[in-house]
């Protein structure tokens, strides 16, 4: 069933195969984002509460999905690392965790500065935000527990494990932390939850969305490329590989 | 040589781990001190007034006890580690998985049971109503076993590291979080006379998904870091 | 087109400010972490060079001891 897996244990077959993706998902995230963000700002409608306030949304939702979904990539990799032992799965981890981060932070941004026309501060104990937040935390130990080792393999499985405890807690984290704000909710109305989004706004939304699924995808494989041949740089085709570029 | 049944090698490791504590007394006794002292300290940084205290109280006691759950961590197998026994114990017959429970539960026995027995004069100390006590206590006895349970995968998973003690913290601090949530909204409930029984059957129910799971994530740790 | 000038696309209603500044920041954020990615590249590809040199002249320094080394021998 895992045939097709094996030939990817070899760093070298994970290499080219990545090398000769990523030109295509580089062309799709620069063509479906710029679509995206042209439409979402120029063309949408403007929301009829919050104004033209809202199109931050084209950069918040996405980037909030894919915070949350680089951190099940990050775990599916961990769990691949600990049962079969392939390496290049162990080197995605610091290849995913900090574009993962990266994700969150701009998450994070967008929120806090769409919260300040809304809510007229900068940052609200919302319940998103705060999930973002503490994903955010949850990247930090990853990536702290990773370098913390000298010997990178054993950095790499204790931040798998780590990555795994913390995909099993997500959901946990995330329910409690929406339980907690409806029950401490007092003048704030959460404003990102909208029962209906027209379908003039969901279209460039759902372009945006596929723009930083591409987008993520392609700095993982940036990322993952690097780290295979870091750990690889004194085997011939590493070097022969590097010289090329 | 006869061969140990599982229960009496948890037993036996249960046994010895309870003497060295008790040979070792300040170790286990540090933390509560310390959570005792921040304790002390809210009052003296917003005021004595009653109203506000009794406002905050089951915040402080829990922050004051995740915070001190996290002091004691790095020695929870960093002796065994460093002395060979923690390889011993990769080597018997019963799971790995199975025999870091007793060290759990040591480390459970030593820190989280002192905090329930200790909470009332902490709801004291913070002029908590009457009625918020004993969900105080039953917070803390319910919350308590998923503290020593994850801490346990932050010791494990930081036993090469050295000086890992604030890495643990930042790696701990995140997973805490759930606990903190239903077992304060819990005492506050409570002491404003109002149930708490869905709170604490999910606070027991973080608490059996993670003593159930995180003995896994323990012995994958412990063997990364003998082998 | 949801404007009707330039000037009110750049206003955007108001929340210009707001809009633009998530915007840049998002942009800077994400280019960010592609740059850095791009620079730990080049570093490899520098230390991939070193790393061949290094090995080049060990190669030739043994090649050589072995001449001497030859050389010795026959005098003794």
């Amino acid at each position: 069933m895992w045939r097709w897996l094996h030939p990817y244990a070899k760093p070298e077959a994970t290499y080219n195969l990545l090398q000769k993706f990523l030109p295509w998902f580089v062309a799709l995230t620069l063509v479906t984002l710029v679509t995206g963000v042209i439409w979402g700002l120029a063309f949408a409608p403007g929301d009829y509460q919050q104004g033209d306030s809202y199109r931050i949304i084209f950069l918040h939702v996405p980037a909030a999905v894919f915070s949350m979904g680089a951190y099940m990539g990050m775990a599916i990799m961990g769990a691949v690392a600990l049962i079969w032992q392939i390496k290049t799965a162990e080197w995605s981890i610091p290849a995913i965790a900090p574009v993962g981060a990266a994700l969150t932070i701009v998450a994070l941004l967008t929120g806090a500065i769409w919260g300040k026309p809304m809510w007229g501060t900068w940052w609200v104990w919302d319940a998103r935000l705060t999930s973002e937040l503490i994903l955010l935390f949850l990247y930090v130990g990853v990536m702290a527990l990773y370098f913390a080792f000298d010997d990178a393999r054993t950095g790499a499985k204790a931040a798998a494990i780590l990555s795994l405890v913390g995909v099993i807690n997500l959901p946990i984290i995330h329910f409690s932390v929406e339980w907690w704000n409806t029950l401490h909710q007092g003048a704030t109305i959460t404003k990102f939850e909208r029962p209906s989004i027209a379908t003039s706004m969901l279209i460039p939304l759902v372009i945006c969305l596929v723009g930083f699924a591409f987008l993520t995808v392609s700095l993982v494989i940036m990322r993952l490329k690097n780290e295979i041949l870091r750990h690889e740089l004194h085997r011939p085709w590493a070097q022969q590989k590097l010289e090329q570029d | 040589m006869s061969q140990l049944s599982g229960r009496q090698t948890w037993l036996t490791i249960l046994k010895r781990d309870l003497r060295i504590a008790a040979r070792r007394r300040s170790d286990a006794l540090n933390p509560l001190l310390f959570l005792l002292m921040v304790v002390t300290l809210f009052p003296l940084g917003i005021g004595p007034g009653p109203d506000i205290l009794a406002r905050v109280a089951p915040g402080i006691i829990w922050v004051a006890a995740l915070l001190a759950s996290l002091l004691g961590l790095e020695r929870l197998f960093r002796d065994d580690f460093q002395d060979g026994t923690l390889e011993q114990m990769c080597l018997l017959p019963q799971p790995l998985a199975f025999t870091v429970t007793a060290k759990m539960m040591v480390h459970w026995l030593l820190s989280g049971l002192p905090l329930v027995i200790l909470s009332p004069l902490l709801a004291l100390l913070l002029s908590l109503p009457v009625q918020g006590w004993w969900a105080l206590a039953l917070t803390l006895l319910l919350g308590t076993p998923a503290l020593s349970a994850l801490g346990a995968i932050g010791a494990a998973l930081t036993l090469q590291v050295q000086r890992g003690s604030s890495l643990v913290s930042l790696i701990l601090i995140p997973l805490f979080i759930p606990l903190l949530i239903f077992a304060t909204a819990a005492v506050e409930n409570a002491s404003m006379g109002l149930a708490v029984h869905g709170q604490l059957a999910i606070l027991a129910a973080i608490s059996v998904l993670t003593v159930t799971l995180a003995p896994l994530a323990v012995a994958a740790g412990i063997r990364m870091s003998v082998n | 087109m949801a404007f009707d000038s330039f000037t009110d696309f750049v206003a955007m209603g108001g929340y210009g400010l707001y809009v633009w500044l998530s915007f840049f920041l998002s942009f800077v954020v994400l280019a960010g972490v592609a740059l850095e990615t791009l620079f730990a590249k080049r570093q490899l590809v520098k230390k991939s060079g070193q790393l061949q040199q290094r090995q080049q002249r060990l190669a030739r320094r043994k090649a050589s001891r072995a001449a001497v080394g030859d050389g010795n021998e026959s005098k003794t």
